[in-house]
């Protein structure tokens, strides 16, 4: 399970090798250099890709990619080490009743949580994904969320979903922002840094490209849309968006960033949309668990069911999916 | 086999039921035609779909009569109220008859489904939904208390967009108070026919729509005719040509919309994701048989690389092949003759020296293909970068200033569209007002609404056809 994650951490490429983020004036210019974006166009074009028609082998060969693209989340207050390692359960193998159905990607859980997560989920391949960084507002001081984050790290998450400070991008202070990152992934050691931007809250696309880009540049090995506590979280326009920076960014540095769209997907239909975008927008490098993720909860029963309904020709019902 | 390779999902031909063979519609009945017949083919497949009826002279003078007899009994007599609901009542059955129109549309024209099914069909219903409301507010549309109707219209129309044409002509034809006589284009009647059952359903009045079929003597004739008052055309600006001198010396009113070299004009601080999509709708929509199509790309000589790269890119992501699969993108040119002259004129512009350059794209074996294709290194000399090719066809010319970019656009014979692409709204207005060109939009390309009129400047021809404007076409005024 650890080579894949260390393929996908590419150790040695530099995130920022042009210098655009060298001084708060140089990476101001950058950030404000980008292209616009045309807010009726981006929509209809996610829109159009949400028309493409995924049947038959198609459908089913997406439905178990989403599967194992799913961070498996729970992230409540009221989270207690049984409902985690039920969940854990569920990411091992979602459907009992068919050994074939592939595990999910990763749990997400708060930090206190990664250690009964990683003890339940040791020799199985799921990974242990948590937030870190006092999510989802990150309204903490530095030392606070890069506490958070080595608390984490110790337990043994092999994943950290940050949450950048959004009040500190929309007040312009763009180099804070992107020293927070860097100082958060050099306190990740070896695990995963994913980038939450919280796009409900940057509001406008332009910020959403500035800052997927501060994230890339500050060394993100993900960009992840949405905490799933501010609406509206991942939609289907964002995710081509930020899709279309990893691109971007990708051809001129070489380095390869991975995109999680989290929050409000719920269904099967909803989750070949994402695929189908990030098929015609990065291509098939990006299908995998490693570079593109789900972060969801009830989606996972959904696509349960849909693969059942392929399986059998016909349509159980929430009966025949655990609850957790 | 890919990752996710996306599987065949064809959009089922079983809700339409094409007939062996068709008759013309005339005076509220299906007659059959004097002057023979002729096929349609699909041509996807080059599968012949029907035979039918070749309209004589004597099946036109039969057809502007019954046009004549119900414009005097009915039609000009009827309160607009009272039109209105006819023309709101056939909006609704193309509503619900919406996916059998699509698909016959997409089996007889060759373009994709997706298409038909969101963009030709709703524009259709649309635009019988707008001329509907027209209908009893026409002392309200600035042409004085009680504008008249003209009488018989006699309208021709293209292939590229054979329902939405049709739509285009007769609703405000019918709203204003006028008979039509339409004579669809001969490879594409297929719609046109299905439409004439739809009045048959909408129980509109006998000889208010008559529909014959044929091919360019057809049309010469019922243009010709001294018994219409109106003549609509929408096709070539060498067929226009010949539809004025005839018309030239009566007082029949003509309307022509006819052919373009569209400029799509691309600023360095444009959107450059939304910019490339919306290149790609002003070439490769509808196989590139769009009169108003972006035919040339003027792009900043600045961000000339990194467009190109962009557009490369996503030209590889179109996807050719059945029209009917719900996945295509990029369906069948309509005829070998337009094949033909597509691979003519690009033939030409490899010769004079552009660079040619499409995707790795298999073409079907059968049917009439033409992989979506982009010449760079074009001069303004070149004739791809001159005469209208009709076909997915994109030449590339580069600009260093604005006003450099609005001589290149404004150096054609034709007028009929362009686009502007920049963040910047003052110089969105400012190119506005010096492009000459009817359609100039802004941030997007092909965007058609019933609500906006649509027309050319100099050999694009005259008059505007939507919203308020398209009334005057059909009215005494």
């Amino acid at each position: 399970m650890t080579s894949s994650i260390q393929a996908a951490t590419q150790p040695h490429s530099d995130p920022d090798p042009s210098g655009a983020a060298a001084t708060e004036a140089t990476l101001r210019r950058f950030l404000l250099g980008l292209p616009g974006v045309d807010k009726v166009g981006l929509e209809a074009r996610a829109a159009r890709l949400g028309t493409r028609s995924i049947k038959t082998t198609a459908k089913a060969a997406g439905i178990d990619l989403a599967i194992r693209m799913i961070d498996l989340t729970t992230l409540e207050g009221a989270d207690t080490p049984g409902k985690v390692r039920s969940l854990c359960a569920k990411a091992r193998r979602p459907d009992p009743s068919d050994p074939a159905c592939p595990s999910t990607a990763a749990v997400c859980v708060y930090p206190d949580m990664v250690a009964v997560a990683k003890e339940q989920l040791v020799g199985s391949g799921v990974r242990v994904a948590s937030v870190a960084t006092a999510f989802p507002s990150g309204r903490a001081s530095l030392e606070v969320k890069l506490a958070d984050t080595a608390y984490a790290v110790a337990a043994g998450a092999d994943e950290i979903d940050m949450v950048i400070d959004r009040g500190a991008f929309l007040s312009g202070r763009l180099s804070e922002v992107f020293e927070e990152i860097r100082a958060v992934k050099a306190a990740c050691g070896s695990a995963h840094l994913k980038v939450i931007l919280e796009t409900g809250e940057l509001a406008a696309y332009d910020n959403v490209r500035r800052a997927s880009w501060l994230a890339m540049l500050a060394g993100a090995d993900f960009i992840k849309t949405s905490t799933g506590k501010v609406s509206p979280a991942a939609t289907l326009p964002v995710t081509l968006l930020m899709l279309e920076a990893v691109r971007d960014y990708t051809a001129q540095t070489g380095r390869k960033v991975g995109m999680k769209p989290a929050g409000g997907i719920r269904t099967s239909k909803d989750a070949l949309k994402y695929l189908v975008t990030v098929n015609e927008t990065l291509g098939e490098g990006w299908l995998d668990p490693d570079w593109f993720r789900f972060g969801a909860s009830s989606l996972l029963n959904d696509l349960l069911l849909q693969r059942q309904k392929l399986a059998s020709g016909r349509y159980s019902g929430p009966n025949y999916v655990t609850v957790d | 086999m890919g990752i996710f390779e996306y599987a065949p999902a064809p959009e089922s031909r079983a809700v339409v039921d094409i007939k062996p063979s068709y008759d013309l519609f005339i005076g509220g009945e299906f007659v059959p035609a004097t002057g023979g017949v002729f096929k349609s083919v699909n041509p996807a497949t080059e599968e012949v779909l029907a035979e039918i009826g070749l309209a004589s002279d004597a099946d036109v003078d039969r057809a502007v009569a019954a046009a004549r007899t119900a414009y005097e009994r009915v039609w000009s007599r009827m309160p607009g109220a009272e039109r209105g609901k006819y023309l709101f009542r056939i909006a609704r059955i193309i509503q619900e008859r919406a996916r059998e129109l699509a698909v016959l549309e997409s089996i007889d024209n060759g373009k994709p489904i997706r298409e038909t099914r969101d963009v030709d069909v709703p524009l259709v219903a649309a635009h019988f939904f707008h001329y509907a409301g027209w209908a009893d507010k026409l002392e309200y549309a600035g042409y004085g208390p009680n504008p008249r109707p003209l009488g018989v219209a006699a309208q021709v129309i293209p292939w590229n967009f054979p329902l939405l044409m049709l739509a285009w002509k007769i609703a405000p034809a019918l709203a204003c108070g006028n008979t039509v006589v339409l004579k669809p284009a001969e490879t594409t009647p297929l719609t046109a026919l299905l439409f004439a059952e739809i009045c048959r359903q909408a129980e509109l009045p006998a000889g208010v729509v008559n529909i014959v079929t044929g091919a360019g003597e057809t049309g010469a004739r019922l243009v010709a005719h001294p018994g219409v008052d109106k003549v609509a055309f929408t096709g070539s600006t060498a067929v226009g040509r010949s539809i004025a001198r005839a018309v030239a010396g009566t007082d029949k009113k003509l309307t022509l919309e006819l052919g373009g070299k569209a400029a799509n004009i691309v600023f360095d601080d444009a959107p450059i994701d939304q910019a490339v999509e919306g290149i790609v709708d002003s070439i490769f929509f509808n196989q590139g048989q769009v009169c108003c199509a972006g035919s040339r790309l003027l792009v900043q000589e600045s961000i000339q690389d990194e467009l190109l790269d962009a557009l490369r890119r996503r030209m590889g992501t179109l996807r050719l092949g059945d029209p009917l699969d719900k996945n295509t993108d990029v369906g069948a040119i309509n005829s070998a003759e337009q094949l033909a002259r597509i691979t003519e004129l690009t033939a030409a512009g490899e010769a004079e020296g552009a660079e040619r350059w499409s995707p790795a794209c298999e073409l079907p074996a059968q049917g009439f293909w033409f992989a979506p294709t982009i010449f760079t290194n074009v001069s303004a000399t070149h004739r791809i970068a001159r005469e209208e090719i009709f076909g997915p066809v994109l030449s590339v010319l580069t600009f260093r200033t604005p006003d450099e970019a609005i001589a290149k656009a404004n150096n054609t014979p034709y007028g009929l569209s362009a686009g502007v692409w920049t963040e910047k709204g003052s110089r969105i207005l400012s190119m506005a007002k010096r492009l000459r060109a009817g359609v100039v939009w802004a941030n997007t390309f092909n965007k058609f609404d019933p609500a906006s009129p649509f027309g050319g400047y100099k050999e694009s021809g005259y008059g505007r056809e939507g919203g308020l404007q398209g009334l005057e076409a059909y009215l005494d005024v």
